[in-house]
């Protein structure tokens, strides 16, 4: 299953001037989206698959920027002609969430009404304020209904809220490596990266932007926390093993270890690509994400709403978002008697492995997309 | 349910004879678990002939591949760790074709079958077929087309007769609410009729939980 890439793409930045009303009870007068989109929307308008992203995704997807561009999309593995996800048969639309920080409005674009960043005074989100900006785009675009709705992790909350909340809309939501709701220990894994870049002395309050600093510390701190719990214990092991950079120990805290160095460079070049701010809100609008508990405590009675069929995907190596935490969405799906398939992928590397081409992760997406195209054609 | 309309793969155009029965079993428009569901043909031709919804639930990778390929809603998981995550009664029927004897525990599976669904159709080859039991007298493990496995790589690890079984369902009080026996060509022939712990390969049982009758 080989697939081509996109190519070179071109992001395309849209504004939307409608009021966008918050769960947190305020309003965005207006904000812009960073948005690729592939292939071709047909006349029917009813080929259009959105893709949501993780906590540190964003709009480029697949694709290269130009021609000696060596670093593709973060998911072009799966995306482009011939690849699971097909561009010769889907339209696919790929955005920057908003209060991202790749272009769409956010903590590091400008306040008009104080005329500089909005660092912590950008309200924080929810994955619902989320699928409400999506909507919007994909009115923008004039699609009814998206024929799939896909995202792994924090995007397949975002794919559990769009059936619930737009039944109508999506046709098939594609819930890869998720949850029903984060567990105790991820928001605790949160809270401590939250706090890394909190307690970072050039966080300022989140108004660093006006100090000419960034918390990087802070933020690398967190990046690195984040990693240990996106690997297998085995993975990292197979990785790095207990292995010294130099032949003896040298009894100081500088880099020692394998493990330190990829740690350290992980968090590094996290630093140099991502917002603090930005950080801090996309965990926690994790946090908040709790689709039963907008529903008198009831996963079944949430999910009763939907009306899309359901691919719930895990991977066998994941500890951050285990099987059996998609198992719960499962079993709550059946319980209200939604078409659901589950597939539990033997995989490696742990939470990251929903990115990696494993081929019957692939082979099932394929299967599974193949038939929703038919549906379109 | 859904309002988008679900075109359905053709089934192939011949139903394995036990699966083809079962599906004789089955009332339009019911409720399904089929465990073990394999390619998913069962469910596939249910949902196009009787308006059947369902699930399956399946092990192996290339069979839950092939169901997703064939619009089936399967679900992976390994029957032995039970059916915790369904509910009492939540289903019309609860089928489980060829895959009892390849279970850690048949008689807990059949019990937790029973609590999840309203009746229970189970098959399973009869070990106390003639072929089997020539190749017995012989002095060697048999190898029959429906146990086509040597002893050494069968999945086959609780194999049973049609006495065994109905023994069992007497024993556990499970109502036999209909039953078929199987020949060699998968067909209810004169012999396993007559004679069926000889004559049927396989066998069919349907069966019911004995809910508790109260005397007032």
């Amino acid at each position: 299953m080989e697939g081509r890439s996109v190519g070179v793409v071109t992001p395309e930045k849209i504004s939307f001037e409608a009021p966008l009303a918050l769960d947190c009870g305020r309003t965005l007068p207006r904000y812009e989206l960073m948005v690729e989109t592939y292939g071709t929307l047909n006349a029917a308008r009813s080929n259009a698959v959105l893709i949501c992203h993780a906590l540190s995704g964003d709009h480029h997807v697949a694709g290269i920027y130009s021609s000696d561009d060596k670093k593709p999309g973060w998911w072009d593995n799966c995306i482009g002609p011939g690849k699971p996800i097909d561009t010769t048969r889907f339209f696919v639309v790929a955005l920057n969430n908003l209060g991202g920080c790749k272009g769409s409005t956010g903590p590091n674009t400008i306040n008009p009404e104080t005329g500089k960043p909005w660092g912590p005074d950008f309200p924080l989100l929810t994955v619902s304020d989320w699928v409400r900006s999506q909507a919007a785009l994909a009115d923008h675009f004039g699609i009814a209904a998206w024929a799939a709705v896909v995202g792994g992790s924090l995007g397949g909350m975002q794919v559990q809220a769009w059936a619930i909340e737009y039944p109508a809309r999506i046709r098939h939501a594609l819930i890869i490596a998720s949850a029903p709701e984060l567990s105790a220990q991820n928001i605790a894994f949160n809270e401590i990266a939250r706090q890394a870049i909190l307690s970072d002395p050039e966080f300022h309050g989140g108004h660093f932007y006006e100090h000419g600093v960034v918390p990087s510390r802070g933020l690398k701190l967190a990046r690195m926390l984040g990693h240990i719990t996106y690997l297998s214990d085995a993975a990292m092991r197979a990785k790095f093993g207990a292995e010294l950079k130099a032949a003896t120990p040298s009894f100081n805290f500088d880099v020692e270890f394998e493990v330190e160095s990829y740690l350290r460079h992980q968090g590094q070049s996290f630093v140099d690509r991502f917002d603090a701010n930005t950080y801090l809100l996309m965990t926690k609008a994790l946090d908040y994400f709790d689709p039963a508990r907008d529903n008198g405590g009831d996963l079944v009675q949430a999910y009763a709403k939907a009306t899309a069929q359901f691919l719930v995907i895990a991977f066998s190596s994941d500890w951050r978002f285990s099987p059996a935490r998609s198992r719960e969405i499962v079993q709550a799906l059946v319980a209200a008697g939604k078409d659901v398939s589950y597939v539990e992928i033997e995989s490696e590397l742990g939470h990251d492995d929903f990115l990696m081409p494993i081929p019957q992760y692939h082979r099932v997406l394929k299967n599974y997309l193949d038939r929703v195209a038919g549906e379109t054609a | 349910m859904t309002p988008f309309p679900v075109p359905h793969p053709p089934s192939p155009a011949s139903l394995r004879p036990d699966l083809a029965l079962i599906a004789e079993w089955i009332e339009p428009g019911q409720r399904l678990l089929d465990l073990g569901c394999g390619d998913g043909a069962l469910l596939a031709h249910l949902a196009q002939h009787k308006q059947v919804r369902g699930y399956g639930l399946e092990i192996d990778a290339e069979n839950v591949a092939a169901c997703i390929a064939r619009g089936v809603n399967v679900i992976q998981a390994d029957l032995d760790e039970g059916l915790s995550d369904f509910g009492d009664a939540a289903f019309d029927v609860v089928v489980m074709t060829q895959a009892l004897q390849a279970l850690q525990r048949p008689d807990e599976a059949v019990e937790e079958m029973l609590r999840v669904g309203k009746t229970v159709i189970v098959t399973f080859p009869n070990f106390g077929h003639w072929r089997v039991r020539s190749a017995l007298l012989r002095g060697a493990m048999p190898v029959t087309p429906s146990l086509p496995e040597q002893w050494f790589n069968t999945p086959n690890i609780h194999l049973c007769t049609v006495k065994d079984f109905e023994a069992l369902c007497r024993q556990r009080h499970w109502k036999i609410t209909d039953k078929a026996l199987l020949n060699h060509a998968r067909e209810g022939g004169w012999m396993s009729r007559a004679f069926p712990n000889l004559f049927a390969e396989v066998a069919l049982f349907e069966l019911q939980p004995m809910r508790p009758t109260f005397a007032l």
